[in-house]
């Protein structure tokens, strides 16, 4: 540790000019910082450059964040008297609320601290050390200014609602309803299919173990549907959310099931009944049919049925009414209409899951075009034995068994033109597949894939077992698949062309069947999501976690936390574990009974507002209501995240953001271009 | 010589509408006489500034100042009425914020005479430029020479209070005139010092009869051939009205008529860059979500400069294009 700012600290106590006493904090963070940034250098500037401005002591420390480094703020504030701190480390999303608290053992109000971040952005951005310790010296001359105009806040205190929303009922949502229900609890559970149980319902096998799907999911439904402590709201969906961490207001649509779910016994007669049959695009991947009064699988958790009345015959013809007249308990309504239900949570879990990669877009992969293309959704169906084929692996046709089958992996993945990134499940995918083929048809097997990614336990141990069942494998990005043929072997096949880039040479494989094993990408309407949530998505569309490693379930907006594939692709094991660590956190803040907020927040100078209404859909908290009467708008301060929106729209500068003023940010820019010293930093 | 404490009004880069705007008080320009020994008014009355020049310091009591910085002669005489008045005023647009004048600070000295001397509207056929000296068998003459970029009269020297407008409302330079006569008359106070005299508080908004409601634009559309409702806000119709920026004081003079509020009497209080703050305003209530959609919709606005920094450009923290800025730092 090095210090500046006088020998005797004493001293330069009596020495500072500024009306304020500050101390400023270096951070060498390792290496992180000090490899690039010449921090002693920067203190040591501090120390005699900002004197007048008030700094009345510059250090520099291995670890600011460490407890020793704390410490010695701490003992600085009381020592010196520092009246503010400026922390030059890393974002203040990181350890901000370190030196608030240390700032606060100290007896100094916590929003008297300002961190500058010369990690994020100077020493791992800059590789130029003289250039990059100017930038962290106007950085520090930047957050001096500001600290100087920071006022002493107190974080408000509200009470936390015990229920919690989960939102999507796929393997994720059951688990962190169950979780906290199982604590003692109360739990929503909305699902806007017909039921619970998402994709994993769908599949047959999961990999590695080839445990069935079903078999391991259907008991958490049932104690889902069982449990004394959570309301099932299938066949809903949220349409808005109002209030904030431990009191959110949640407007859920409850569609109208057609079916009356207190009489109904799901004993099916219905769907029995039904005349009209209609292709199952949902569960059935559009391989099999369903009734326009339905269940869509067996096992589905709620037993009540959905009527499809877009495809019912009564609704768009005006008779049959076959159902009503076969049901034994009179619990068909046709007249029954959406309900809308308000509901008060003080926590939301979202696990709304992903969509397939639509296998269509790779048009030379001839998916949609060429009839034995199937895509992984569809072939999960296939071989359900509880799916349309019961289980057989045949063509299009529905008879014929495949001789050679072909894998294609990374479909829409990994793949500039479509999604950058891994969706992590498919090399398994593609290698339960291979062994499914094999085991049930016999068939040759070929996988063609990019690159073999099996990490996690037993994964791949499942890979070396495919590979001793004899699938081959192709290591390559597959070109193109067509039913032209260029040789008498390739008659009446589907051609794989596709580079062999270990043996180094074009291949054309004829085959009968291709299984494109397609990626995962964020739901269609993951964006009306974020925004309905005032979530945020990354520029791929996956939400947004607070920390991508150490916070991957919570999210930028207090209360609301994100588990399974809504946050990006993942397994089951790994959607499980999100769901149960959002549970945990949920249960954590529901102990607290109340918590305290952040006090930074936007509010109205009520003689400056015109009432011009530009700000007034623009809050994506809702926190925003206009006054008629006195043609005002307001910010409610408990609903106000504080992100600046209105502020920053607000034309007549009637409203001001607490921490975020004018005053504060035009001086941290006039720090930042060193109007506040005499002497220029060179670089 | 009376008496009577001494008044002055200059006109540096201005168009001279702020001078009519004063004589537009009509009967009350007899309470100035009335009240105030006119010693400097070059659009009014014969003086010198060598009369200025012999002046006491801090003789003049109330000096309007309107129009920019734009010639080492403009900068002479702010400084020289600044020594010499004991209340300096920037009145007007120009003063405040460099107003259209300012709006030159875009472009460079001979970029800007070009166009006023080679553009379609000049008959101009030898291509001659003004210069700043001329040697005549007499002797030399000379033109004040341009500064690379006009500055508002607060950039230049101290101001004591500012009166906004292009120009000012005659029934404000009224009201003014009336505060100055009765403080003299020991019946009122002057406001502290710096404060904006003869505006609202507010914006244009706060004073226009229009009904306003949440807002959503699809589009921005010039009033001209329009059906417009004339009980609705304008911006709600798609008019890229500048009231919800703009300081109040006109009794909102242009949405009263079926204009748009074109900004003139400059930033609301509070405001710190008139044009970033209406940016920022129009951009949050574009309704729309694909980039080809905003793109169009921002068509709308063919000339962001003049629609956002058509008063202020000067004064705001933009100021000016970087070589101009550059030229006029070194």
């Amino acid at each position: 540790m090095t210090q500046y700012g006088g020998t005797n600290p004493k001293l330069a106590l009596s020495e500072s000019k500024g009306q304020e006493r500050i101390g400023v904090y270096v951070c060498h963070c390792g290496t992180n910082i000090a490899g690039v940034v010449d921090v002693q250098d920067v203190a040591e500037w501090a120390a005699a450059q900002l004197e007048h401005r008030g700094v009345v002591i510059g250090r520099d420390y291995k670890f600011m964040c460490s407890s020793l480094g704390q410490e010695l703020i701490e003992k600085d504030i009381k020592e010196l008297e520092l009246t503010r701190v400026v922390v030059a480390a890393c974002s203040p999303h990181l350890h901000e609320a370190t030196f608030r608290t240390a700032c606060k053992n100290a007896g100094l109000n916590p929003y008297l601290c300002e961190l500058v971040s010369i990690r994020e952005q100077v020493s791992w951005v800059h590789t130029d050390k003289e250039m990059a310790t100017a930038k962290a010296k106007a950085m520090v001359s930047g957050g001096v200014e500001r600290v100087i105009r920071h006022v002493p806040l107190e974080p408000l205190r509200v009470p936390i609602h015990p229920d919690t929303m989960v939102v999507g009922g796929g393997i994720a949502g059951i688990q962190s309803a169950l979780e906290i229900a199982d604590a003692g609890y109360h739990v929503y559970l909305v699902e806007r299919e017909p039921s619970i149980g998402g994709h994993m319902a769908q599949f047959d096998k999961t990999f590695p173990t080839l445990d069935c799907s079903a078999c391991i999911l259907t008991p958490k439904m049932v104690q889902v549907g069982t449990h004394p402590n959570i309301t099932m709201l299938t066949w809903s969906e949220v349409e808005k959310v109002d209030g904030f961490v431990g009191n959110f207001t949640v407007t859920v649509r409850k569609k109208a099931r057609k079916v009356i779910e207190n009489l109904c016994t799901g004993c099916g007669i219905c769907q029995e009944k039904c005349p009209k049959k209609v292709i199952d695009d949902v569960y059935e991947a559009g391989l099999g049919y369903r009734k326009a009064v339905y269940t869509p699988f067996p096992q589905a958790v709620p037993k009540y049925p959905v009527m499809d009345v877009e495809n019912c015959t009564y609704f768009q013809k005006g008779t049959c009414k076959a159902c009503e007249k076969f049901c034994p308990t009179n619990a068909i309504d046709f007249k029954q209409q959406d309900e809308i239900l308000t509901l008060q949570v003080g926590n939301i879990v979202l696990a709304t899951g992903y969509d397939l990669f639509d296998a269509r877009r790779v048009t030379n992969y001839g998916y949609g075009r060429l009839p034995n293309v199937f895509t992984s959704l569809e072939f999960e169906r296939l071989s359900n034995a509880a799916g349309p084929t019961n289980g057989n692996i045949v063509l299009r046709d529905g008879k014929t068994t495949p001789k050679a089958v072909g894998i294609v992996h990374c479909v829409g993945s990994r793949d500039r033109n479509f999604n950058n990134y891994c969706s992590v499940i498919c090399c398994m995918q593609g290698l339960k597949f291979a062994h499914l083929v094999h085991e049930r048809t016999g068939a040759i097997v070929y996988n063609f894939y990019i690159d073999m990614r099996t990490a996690y336990k037993a994964y791949d141990e499942f890979y070396q077992r495919v590979l001793d069942e004899g699938t081959l494998f192709v290591r390559g990005k597959v070109a193109e698949i067509t039913d032209v043929p260029r040789r008498p072997d390739e008659d009446g096949h589907l051609i794989v062309q596709v580079e062999d880039t270990l043996a180094g040479k074009q291949r054309r494989i004829p085959v009968d069947m291709v299984i494109l094993s397609t990626g995962l990408q964020p739901r269609y309407d993951a964006k009306e999501t974020a925004k309905r949530f005032g979530l945020s998505c990354s520029s791929d569309g996956w939400f947004i976690e607070k920390h991508p490693k150490l916070d991957p379930i919570s999210t930028m907006t207090e209360g609301i936390y994100i588990a399974g594939c809504v946050q990006g692709p993942k397994d089951i094991p790994s959607s499980v574990t999100q769901g149960a660590a959002a549970a945990a956190r949920v249960l954590g803040k529901i102990q607290q009974k109340e918590i305290a907020i952040e006090p930074v927040r936007a509010s109205v100078n009520q003689d400056q507002c015109s009432g011009c209404r530009i700000c007034n859909t623009l809050c994506p908290y809702n926190a925003i209501s206009f006054d008629e009467a006195r043609a005002v708008s307001l910010v409610n301060a408990a609903l106000c995240q504080g992100c600046g929106t209105c502020v920053a729209a607000c034309p007549a500068g009637a409203i001001s953001g607490t921490a975020f003023s004018n005053d504060q940010i035009l001086s941290q820019i006039e720090g930042l271009l060193l109007l506040n010293v005499d002497e220029p930093v060179t670089a | 010589m009376s008496g009577k404490p001494k008044f002055a009004m200059y006109w540096a880069a201005s168009c001279g509408g702020c001078e009519i705007a004063v004589l537009n008080t009509n009967e009350k320009i007899l309470d100035v006489d009335a009240n105030f020994d006119v010693v400097f008014w070059p659009v009014a009355m014969d003086a010198k500034y060598k009369d200025v020049e012999a002046m006491e310091d801090g003789s003049i009591l109330l000096t309007l100042f309107n129009g920019g910085i734009r010639t080492d002669e403009n900068e002479h005489i702010a400084k020289l009425l600044r020594q010499k008045s004991k209340i300096l005023v920037a009145f007007g647009s120009c003063a405040n914020e460099g107003c259209v004048p300012g709006l030159a600070n875009f472009s460079s000295i001979k970029d800007m005479v070009d166009t006023a001397y080679s553009t379609v509207s000049t008959d101009n056929p030898t291509g001659i430029r003004p210069v700043t000296a001329y040697d005549m068998p007499e002797g030399t003459i000379r033109l004040p020479a341009l500064s690379p970029i006009l500055k508002t009269l607060d950039q230049v020297v101290d101001v004591d209070y500012y009166m906004p407008g292009c120009p000012p409302e005659s029934h404000q330079i009224a009201a003014v005139i009336d505060l100055v006569i009765q403080v003299l008359q020991g019946k009122a106070e002057l406001p502290p010092k710096g404060s904006v005299i003869g505006a609202g508080n507010s914006t244009v908004c706060d004073e226009c009869k229009r009904t306003r409601n949440v807002k959503t634009i699809t589009s921005f559309k010039r009033i001209f051939g329009q059906e417009l409702d004339p009980e609705l806000c304008l911006l709600e119709q798609g008019i890229p009205c500048n009231g919800i920026a703009t300081r109040s004081g006109c009794n909102a003079r242009c949405p009263s008529a079926g204009a748009q509020c074109i900004g003139c009497y400059g930033p609301a209080e509070g405001v710190v860059d008139y044009g970033a703050r209406l940016i920022s305003a129009f951009a949050s209530v574009i309704d729309a979500k694909e980039p080809d959609e905003i793109d169009h919709i921002l068509d709308g606005i063919p000339d962001p400069a003049g629609q956002f920094y058509r008063f202020n450009l000067a004064g705001s923290l933009l100021r000016a294009n970087k070589s101009a800025w550059e030229k006029e730092k070194a």
